[in-house]
């Protein structure tokens, strides 16, 4: 049997007296498209920094592909092969389009340079649907395009897991299917995708498997069908359903 | 990327034809346009130096003369055994050496220290020399006998400017390049790209050290007899300091627009009034800070873009601000 693409056991993370992950474990297995959904502060975008590095969980172990990689700077995790975006977006705004993608490309998992790094991030961008934008500051461009770029950024990198933080958030309902085909595109493509999201719909269609948090909790774990109807997770979203 | 462009050619050509002509200088003159010519060529090797470091990291280092004395004393020490060159090189390995520790122990942690433990650095660098040497012989000073007469001195200087200029031009080309140009886009995106943000600090640092280094070392037989206060002299660092930020650093260039008209006005102040040179100085350091933050490249780029009409603020530039 292989390792697991990602295994979380037992992380835990503090601010001050706040525990905003607390003693949490789940498994994603390779290829699989894992939602991670949770009331506002429940600890989602947090786990996230634990698993890319951005912080450095207090306890407990993170594994990728059974390799630890808890306590190693952001750096290093990233070249193992873990992509991210950012909850709130984050381009490189002096840059246009193609060089913000090649960024991931030239320094993530294929370390490509010159024309085959440019050839790359060109194919990137097509693939989030943005030919013929590559030389687009991207500062000029929408918010949606500039989620466009960030996640090719992130796919520059050829990632073993990828992590998206509310990637389909602040979309308009049209935005937002092309936003959900896209995903999928990239799930039947095989890749591993962790996504963090409060629009139910897009976890319904897009996940097998999700784990709900809760002020720091891991409250229920399973097929997306079961978790969504489970009292407890309906009893934690109510009154905080941002469903969109 | 590989390819050059129609900009990058004429700026090469300019500057060829810029470095053929000021070449021919000692030619023309061996006397006061020499010297003050040296002295600019000097310092358009320091501040350009520092600016490959200090430009795209924003940090601030005052420790310009402990690199520049150590190449001195490199060639000061070593002129009756080794050959010029070889002194030259062993100045800007030392230097870089030092760098590499400085920027190991402090560029992990804020600009602040960083500013002030370059500083207290050179300073106990030169103690250091000074107390050595005074245990050692009985004199405070080395003599560096050679043959070069300024001229020597000014082509030497000449020519590593244009090395410290085309390094840098290649590094802009490179991944390096490129990953400082990521950095200054937002550090946190760069790390998570897989860039390790402070290996790529100290590696700068080193290369910008080992030209201050070697300016030091090729600037040595200028002196016939060296001491630790005048190579090891704080004002070095920051009149590198001042010029590179009256020029700008944003641009490899800029700090050459500081360091001509600023070596030349300081050549006729410290001659007018060689008592309140240091004051020139302080007052020059203040008026830059309030009235030039940015430079006069960075000045002249913001007037130019406020003729073009203000765009609006991006959004992205105002998400790169926030947490992740
Ligand atoms: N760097 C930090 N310093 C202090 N507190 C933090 C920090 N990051 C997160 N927190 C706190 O930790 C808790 C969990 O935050 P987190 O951002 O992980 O929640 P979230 O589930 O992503 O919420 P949302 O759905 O609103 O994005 C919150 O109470 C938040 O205020
Ligand atoms: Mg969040």
């Amino acid at each position: 049997m292989t390792a697991p693409a990602l295994s979380i056991v037992g992380a835990r993370k503090s601010f001050g007296g706040l525990v905003a992950v607390n003693d949490v474990s789940f498994e994603v297995e390779k290829g699989e498209l894992f939602g991670l959904i949770g009331p506002n502060g429940s600890g989602k975008t947090t786990m996230l920094n634990l698993i890319s590095g951005a912080l450095e969980p207090d306890a407990g172990e993170i594994r990728l592909s059974g390799e630890p990689i808890s306590g190693l700077p952001a750096h290093q995790i990233a070249r193992r092969g873990v992509a991210r975006t950012f909850q709130l977006v984050r381009v490189l705004p002096s840059m246009d389009a193609e060089r913000n993608v090649m960024a991931g490309v030239v320094f993530g998992g294929r370390r490509l340079w010159g024309a085959e790094a440019r050839d790359f991030a060109r194919e990137l961008l097509a693939l989030v649907g943005l030919r013929g934008r590559e030389q687009v500051p991207v500062a000029a461009m929408t918010y949606i395009d500039q989620k466009r770029v960030e996640l090719a950024r992130a796919l520059g990198a050829d990632p073993q897991v990828l992590l998206l933080d509310e990637w389909l958030a602040g979309l308009n309902p049209s935005e937002l299917a092309i936003g959900i085909e896209l995903i999928e595109t990239l799930s039947r493509q095989g890749r591993t995708i962790v996504m963090v999201e409060h629009v139910m719909d897009a976890i319904r269609t897009l996940c097998g498997r999700c784990v709900v948090m809760s002020s720091g909790r891991k409250i229920k774990d399973g097929s997306v069908a079961d978790v969504l109807s489970d009292p407890d997770v309906v009893q934690a979203y109510l009154g905080d359903d941002d469903d969109a | 990327m590989t390819q050059l462009s129609a900009g990058e050619i004429r700026i090469a050509l300019i500057g060829a034809a810029a470095v053929a002509a000021a070449a021919m200088l000692p030619v023309f003159d061996q006397g006061f346009y020499l010297t003050l010519s040296l002295n600019i060529v000097l310092f358009a090797a320091l501040c350009t130096a520092w600016t490959l470091f200090s430009g795209p990291t924003h940090y601030i280092s005052l420790a310009t003369a402990a690199f520049f004395g150590l190449g001195t004393y490199s060639v000061a020490l070593g002129i009756d055994v080794l050959p010029f060159p070889v002194l030259v090189a062993a100045g800007g390995a030392v230097a870089a050496l030092l760098a590499g520790l400085v920027g190991a122990a402090t560029l992990r942690i804020s600009g602040v220290y960083f500013v002030i433990f370059t500083l207290g650095l050179a300073e106990l660098i030169r103690q250091i020399v000074s107390w050595t040497q005074v245990k050692l012989g009985a004199s405070m000073g080395l003599y560096v006998f050679t043959d070069f007469s300024e001229a020597h001195i000014y082509w030497m200087m000449l020519a590593l400017t244009v090395a410290v200029f085309a390094t840098g031009w290649l590094i802009t080309r490179s991944r390096l390049g490129f990953a400082l140009q990521i950095i200054g886009n937002d550090e946190q995106v760069a790390r998570h790209c897989g860039i390790d943000t402070a290996r790529l600090k100290i590696v700068l640092f080193m290369i910008s050290g080992a030209f201050i280094g070697m300016a030091g070392a090729i600037l040595a037989p200028r002196y016939s007899y060296v001491e630790p206060p005048a190579a090891f002299s704080p004002t070095v660092s920051f009149l590198v300091v001042i010029m590179a930020l009256l020029g700008g650093t944003r641009r490899l260039w800029g700090p050459l627009v500081g360091v001509v008209p600023f070596t030349i006005v300081m050549e006729f102040v410290s001659a007018r009034f060689p008592n309140d040179t240091p004051i020139v100085i302080g007052l020059a350091f203040l008026a830059i800070v309030f009235v030039l933050p940015d430079g006069v490249l960075g000045r002249l780029e913001q007037l130019r873009a406020r003729l073009r009409r203000s765009r609006p603020a991006s959004p992205a530039a105002v998400a790169a601000k926030e947490p992740a």
